[in-house]
């Protein structure tokens, strides 16, 4: 069986004194998109937020291509090639399309540029906004462009924590379609609520509770465990 | 569904600059408003002056509004390195003139003078701030009472090492040959480096703007200045670019003190609180981060100071602090400062 691309193990994350984290353990294949599921506070954000080192983890291993990553700082652990789509579509307001993606650009190489030309055909409405500041843009327009923003560089991972909060679900389908088409290119790890937009976009999933890992599996299982679904998510 | 969104965020826009552009005209003219009571020829001399003063303060102002719109730190060490930057000039002065470039001096070597003490004041301010940066101000990130603590106590200590370095009494600085005396325009006496301050200070907001705008490091600073944390996950180190953003405006603050020693013809070392007060003001005004709200917020200081000083001398800071609070009054975030 082939390494995982990113894998946990007991990792405990506090936020100032609450405990948030309480020993997960994940492992994530490359080229499999994979959902952490979870009810709101059970430490999915957390998690990215810990695997990104933006609340670095108390105790336990965080692996990225068997590298431990868990004293890196955030900067370090982007440059090891994973890409980061904070929730709230945390774009750059004051700043243009353009220099959102410039500032995404790690190397601005000719590659780089002709990556470009995919990301204007996944999301046409950046072409066209183009000059605009980001702060003028839709909400969904924005959560593309934190999406595209993090395409750009040729990374191995992709974290996108709750792409579909506050969005129209006709968003939420153009969304799931351009998530599809990157998954063929980068491992895809997405934390989402939104069932719908979960089980169209992951092979893989785990559910959270209360800070550990208490499921695991296929999503084509999942979609037909009513039993599953109902007990650490809510849905009947 | 795009476009209409698109649309409707720019009607909403252009109801806004109706507005705006008011607001634009009437802050522009209440500056001829002390006609009404000055001859238009004083008014010429003190708007000349107040420009040159007002570009002096945003030398200073323009470092501290960038310290703390990306970092979240207030320096309030930044007027030891504008005293430094002013003694630094005046020893270099002070050497130069015993080859003859400062009093008795061609063009070219005046000019060669007052450039030379702007690189060493450079330097020196640099090099201050980046050790002062690594060394303390890096250990108070987070906490705004540590910050003032810390940085008001280096202040304290830099100001007094430099009275053992020179001396704690005024001195007179010589101003370079050809930047003394003044140029008569239609009756207005127009001082000549005052015209060399108004050119420094445009050249330093060229400068700046153009490293902002056209940039990465550029983008990457504006981008800090509104979230480190997604700067930091795109793979940046936020606190080099802080510790870069720190020394320039160190820097900047020394060359604004060697310029201000030699427009003011003399030094002492208590210059550098003075002028941290104008900077503060000016930073307020134009809102925290903004590099165009201080440049706009010191244009607004140096002309209010020359007008009221001149009707009213003694009101003449108390009507700058009157201007900070009509403006937070009407945008508590200052001219150009995030909402």
């Amino acid at each position: 069986m082939a390494e995982p691309i990113l894998s946990l193990a007991k990792v405990h994350t506090y936020i100032e004194q609450h405990h948030i984290l309480q020993g997960v353990d994940l492992s994530f294949m490359p080229g499999r998109a994979t959902v952490l599921l979870g009810r709101n506070g059970a430490g999915k954000s957390t998690t990215l937020r810990t695997v990104m080192g933006l609340t670095p983890a108390a105790s336990g291993e965080v692996i990225l291509k068997g590298q431990a990553v868990q004293a890196m700082k955030p900067y370090e652990v982007a440059k090891q090639g994973v890409g980061f789509v904070p929730e709230d579509q945390a774009v750059l307001y004051t700043l243009s399309v353009e220099e959102n993606f410039r500032l995404a650009m790690l190397s601005e190489n000719e590659k780089t540029w002709s990556r470009m030309e995919t990301i204007f055909k996944l999301f046409p409405d950046m072409k066209k906004f183009w000059r605009s500041k980001a702060g003028v843009l839709s909400g969904g327009q924005k959560q593309m462009l934190a999406i595209a923003r993090a395409f750009v560089n040729d990374h191995d991972l992709l974290l996108i924590d709750e792409p579909s909060k506050g969005l129209a679900p006709i968003v939420v389908d153009h969304l799931i379609e351009s998530i599809n088409h990157i998954k063929n290119h980068t491992t895809v790890i997405l934390v989402e609520q939104n069932f719908y937009m979960a089980s169209h976009i992951g092979v893989d999933y785990f559910i959270l509770d209360d800070g550990r890992t208490v499921h695991q599996g296929l999503m084509d299982d999942l979609v037909h465990d009513e039993g599953l679904k109902q007990k650490y998510l809510g849905i009947a | 569904m795009t476009t209409q969104t698109a649309t409707a965020g720019l009607q909403e826009h252009g109801g806004m600059d109706t507005k705006k552009l008011g607001v634009w005209i009437a802050s522009v003219g209440i500056w001829f408003l002390p006609l009404l009571w000055i001859d238009p020829t004083t008014y010429a001399v003190l708007t000349v002056a107040g420009l040159a003063m007002g570009m002096l303060i945003f030398l200073t102002a323009s470092g501290l509004t960038l310290i703390f719109g990306l970092m979240d730190v207030l320096n309030l060490a930044h007027g030891a390195f504008f005293v430094w930057g002013a003694y630094v000039g005046f020893s270099i002065l002070n050497g130069l003139q015993q080859i003859g470039w400062v009093e008795g001096a061609g063009a070219a070597q005046s000019i060669g003078s007052v450039v030379l003490c702007l690189l060493a004041a450079l330097v020196v301010g640099g090099l201050m701030g980046i050790v002062l940066e690594k060394m303390l101000v890096r250990l108070t990130y987070g906490s705004h009472l540590k910050q003032i603590l810390i940085t008001m106590g280096a202040s304290l200590i830099l100001v007094e090492i430099l009275k053992v370095v020179w001396s704690p009494n005024d001195e007179v600085v010589t101003v370079p040959q050809a930047f003394q005396g003044s140029w008569i325009v239609m009756d207005v006496i127009i001082t000549k480096f005052r015209v060399a301050a108004i050119v420094v200070g445009a050249l330093v907001l060229a400068g700046i703007q153009l490293v902002m705008m056209r940039t990465k490091l550029g983008i990457i600073v504006r981008a800090g200045v509104e979230n480190k944390e997604v700067v930091e996950t795109l793979g940046y180190n936020i606190r080099r670019v802080f510790t870069g953003v720190f020394c320039a405006g160190a820097a900047l603050a020394a060359v604004g003190g060697t310029m201000w020693s030699i427009f003011k013809e003399q030094i002492h070392p208590a210059m550098g609180e003075e002028n941290l007060i104008f900077a503060l003001i000016v930073v307020i005004i134009g809102g925290m981060g903004s590099v165009t709200g201080s440049f706009l917020g010191a244009i607004m200081v140096g002309l209010a100071y020359n007008y009221v000083a001149y009707t009213l001398p003694p009101l003449a800071l108390g009507a700058n602090i009157m201007i900070m609070a009509v403006i937070l009054l009407i945008r508590p975030t200052g001219l150009m400062g995030k909402e």
